[in-house]
């Protein structure tokens, strides 16, 4: 039987399904459809991930759709029963094998013909306890010519723990591997362990320490879906210019973070400075610099009002004038440009065919961007213009940051002189929210890095059965190992700075 | 012996001045002058720490570094006054101690096994061997110009008083600046304050040494500073001056050659490690310019 395409379940961001009604094929059926689903360049892979369910495992596929605007759903079963082997779909749409990897890794399904099965977090709950850390398969190539340099876990900046293996020729790299796995957080389960839903929210603010927002506004849509509780229209605002501040305050100190690997410490000072104005501004409106605290399940102990409006106003002009200033000068800076031109440059046939997301996926002119794709209630009343970069490289990257953060200056001034701050219309956080049973809700949003998603499942009784995160950093670090094929190893620095993706995102 | 003293004493301040100066262009505040003086006392009261991986050679290096590059401070003369020690063709002597030194280092880099040393010392003795002929074409072009061949004789039979010396003065001065910056690892070759393992050369080279010894290589890079700003100064400063006024003129030289030095890198970002041959084989290249311009002044090839 062969599912057509009308046919299968699809939902909006943000909101929740019937586990029933989710689209069951079998995995010959799912397979073929996967493949014609992303044969369509409007289609990518939101998150892929399984669970063990009765007597046997879930499978659950969540493709997004950019053209009409929603998610759809697929699912297949594999009964414990059977033999425990899929064919890899990797193998035809390689954007997937990081999930198919974390799938085998957690519950000990092969995947025949997976191109590149490695070990992803060394979960501990992972299905094979001898696979660790340290019998980790590194690609190799044996060569009297070529030398192995590795960089980590332990690094010489306060970064987390990555292993990078780079194989080289003199100073040219062939090939890089990145190896996590380092924290063993088990975060995932966390979320399903705790039973408070404000555990849970706090949680949810720990995922990644730079994507507060990010995570935190994705959670507690998640679970709002779950539990069918429309927030107030302040509110939902409200977390969409949260999101936009730390999108304009990571990205600033993103700029002034390239500046300093390329020595250039002007920029790197005075970058610096102007993201404080930006997080002091977070500071003074919720009392923590990064957002914690900002974002509750349900409503907000911190709502914003005209007289912080009147300050980021301010900010915002002060911020916006030596930006641009300083800007002008850096981007124009001859020695700037030539460190950075042509560095670590990943097409956009590669960055397709790996499913790159977010800002990763934009500096090599792919127009991918939830804010635009599916917008939740803010983006719809105050539309957003996604923006892309050319060439897709580490100037490219450096770039991109720099238009964004205008187009998000825009956006909030746009919002500030349309929409009218009132405490009175929000509501306090409500923890007590009551699931509904069998369901899967899932919600994404366009976080600084990219895409973040979460899915949350919850069984008969209203409990969470599964909780699913897939951090932007888990698509795009690929893309890194690509940036190094025939780079400088010295231009290692300033490819990761111009990712800056995330180690903790990854090893959930 | 007053020029030793003199380059001495200049030394103590030059790091300090270059740190100094980046921290005001950045609107940073840095603490002194001396702050590195103060760390290199620091450094002496503590003991080294020796990786079991290393042998003999990784703790001789940095004395024999230390030690090559004094002596060679003992060759450069200041104005009027002569160098501690002369003797024909030292200059040849004089590149060659600090290219021992140098040497030291790279195998004591290796010594450690550690790859991004090896990474470091590699890089090292490429940008050092470029630079090598911007040095003998340059001091080589001032030897046939002035007919002597030692650094003392040289500087004090140097007279710029015609145009055509200008470039040569102009040039030559331009080298130096340069190669001092090569040298000491400064940029837009390398840049000490970025501590990233992979894009380091003299930084990375040195990530083992500890206490005592780290001491000497700072000490050393402060030298070696002091050691171009006193040879640019002789293409300045001019016998026929009083001596205060040759001592202050010394030391005028020597901040602005510092000042200098903070300016350049505050500006600029680093050059990508590829471009780095490239351009300093440029720096053989004005040398060579300075070459042909003796050879017009000397007659050696008449122009019609």
């Amino acid at each position: 039987m062969m599912i057509e395409l009308e046919n299968i379940s699809r939902i909006r961001n943000n909101q929740s399904i019937d586990l029933n009604k989710i689209t069951a094929l079998s995995y010959h059926a799912f397979f073929d459809l996967s493949i014609k689903l992303f044969e369509q360049e409007s289609k990518h892979c939101l998150t892929y991930f399984a669970y063990k369910k009765d007597k046997g495992l879930q499978f659950i596929m969540a493709v997004a759709d950019d053209e009409n605007h929603d998610i759809i759903l697929l699912s297949h079963f594999l009964k414990s029963s059977e033999k425990q082997e899929l064919k890899s779909l990797s193998e035809t749409i390689f954007a997937l094998h990081i999930f198919e990897s974390e799938i085998h890794e957690n519950f000990g399904v092969d995947f025949l013909n997976h191109p590149w099965l490695k070990p992803v977090r060394f979960a501990h709950n992972r299905a094979n306890k001898k696979s660790q850390i340290s019998n980790y398969p590194f690609y190799a190539i044996q060569s009297e010519e070529l030398h192995e340099v590795g960089v980590g876990p332990i690094h010489a900046g306060i970064i987390e723990p990555g292993h990078f293996r780079f194989i080289c020729n003199g100073e040219n790299v062939l090939h890089l591997e990145i190896q996590f796995g380092w924290q063993h957080r088990g975060v995932e389960q966390l979320f399903l362990d705790k039973k408070h839903n404000l555990q849970r929210n706090i949680l949810a603010e720990n995922i990644a320490g730079d994507t507060v927002i990010g995570h935190t506004s994705t959670f507690v849509q998640t679970m709002e879906a779950l539990a069918d509780k429309q927030v107030s229209e302040q509110t939902q605002i409200e977390r969409a210019l949260a999101l936009e501040l730390e999108r304009i305050a990571i990205h600033t100190g993103d700029i002034g973070a390239l500046c300093t690997d390329a020595a250039y410490h002007l920029g790197s000072n005075v970058f610096a400075i102007l993201r404080t104005l930006i997080i002091n501004f977070t500071q003074f409106w919720c009392g923590n610099r990064f957002g914690k605290s900002l974002i509750r399940l349900g409503g907000t102990h911190l709502p914003f009002t005209e007289e912080f409006k009147k300050e980021l106003l301010e900010v915002l002009l002060k911020f916006e004038k030596q930006f641009n200033e300083m800007a002008y000068v850096t981007y124009h800076l001859p020695s700037i440009q030539n460190r950075f031109d042509f560095v670590g440059t990943v097409s956009q046939k590669q960055a397709r065919l790996i499913g790159t997301v977010g800002v990763s996926a934009r500096m090599s002119q792919i127009e991918r961007d939830i804010r635009v794709s599916h917008p939740n209630f803010a983006y719809q009343k105050y539309p957003y213009k996604t923006i892309t970069a050319e060439k897709g490289d580490v100037f490219a990257r450096f770039l991109l940051k720099k238009k964004e953060i205008a187009r998000s200056i825009a956006w909030i001034r746009n919002l500030m002189d349309n929409y009218q701050f009132e405490a009175s219309k929000t509501e306090k956080p409500n923890y007590n929210l009551t699931l509904q049973t069998n369901k899967l809700a899932i919600s994404i949003n366009e976080a600084w890095r990219g895409e973040v998603c979460h899915c949350a499942i919850t069984n008969e009784e209203g409990n969470l059965e599964h909780y699913k995160i897939t951090d932007p950093s888990l698509h795009n670090w690929k893309a890194l190992e690509l940036s190094l094929r025939n780079v400088e190893i010295s231009d290692f620095p300033i490819n990761n700075k111009s990712y800056n993706l995330s180690y903790c995102g990854h090893d959930l | 012996m007053i020029s030793l003293l003199l380059i001495l004493i200049s030394s103590l301040f030059f790091v300090g001045i270059i740190v100094k100066t980046k921290a005001k262009i950045a609107a940073r505040k840095m603490p002194s002058v001396l702050q590195p003086v103060y760390d290199v006392v620091r450094l002496f009261k503590k003991g080294a720490v020796y990786s079991q991986t290393t042998s003999a050679i990784f703790k001789m290096a940095p004395l024999v570094y230390f030690a090559s590059v004094f002596l060679a401070v003992l060759f450069i003369p200041i104005g009027s006054q002569k160098a501690l020690l002369s003797f024909d063709g030292d200059f040849v002597f004089f590149a060659y101690l600090l290219g021992i030194g140098k040497f030291m280092m790279i195998i004591a880099a290796m010594d450690t096994g550690s790859g991004f040393e090896g990474m470091g010392a590699n890089r090292e003795a490429l940008y050092s061997m470029l630079v090598e002929p911007a040095f003998f074409i340059l001091v080589g072009s001032v030897a046939l110009f002035t007919n002597n061949v030692s650094f003392q004789d040289l500087f004090l039979h140097l007279k710029l008083d015609t145009n055509l010396y200008y470039i040569i003065g102009i040039a030559s001065i331009y080298v130096f600046v340069y190669i001092a910056m090569v040298e000491n690892s400064r940029m837009p070759v390398d840049d000490p304050k970025t501590h990233l393992e992979l894009t380091m050369v003299h930084e990375v080279m040195i990530l083992d040494n500890s206490g005592f010894d780290l001491a000497l290589i700072h000490i050393v890079t402060w030298l070696k500073f002091s050691i171009y700003g006193a040879l640019i100064s002789n293409f300045i400063i001019s016998n026929s001056w009083a001596i205060y006024w040759q001592i202050a003129a010394f030391f005028g030289i020597q901040l602005a050659f510092s000042l200098t030095v903070g300016i350049l890198e505050a500006f600029k970002a680093r050059n990508k490690m590829e471009k780095n041959p490239q351009w300093i084989i440029m720096l053989s290249a004005i040398s060579i310019v300075v070459f042909l311009t003796v050879l017009i002044i000397t007659e050696k090839i008449i122009l019609n």
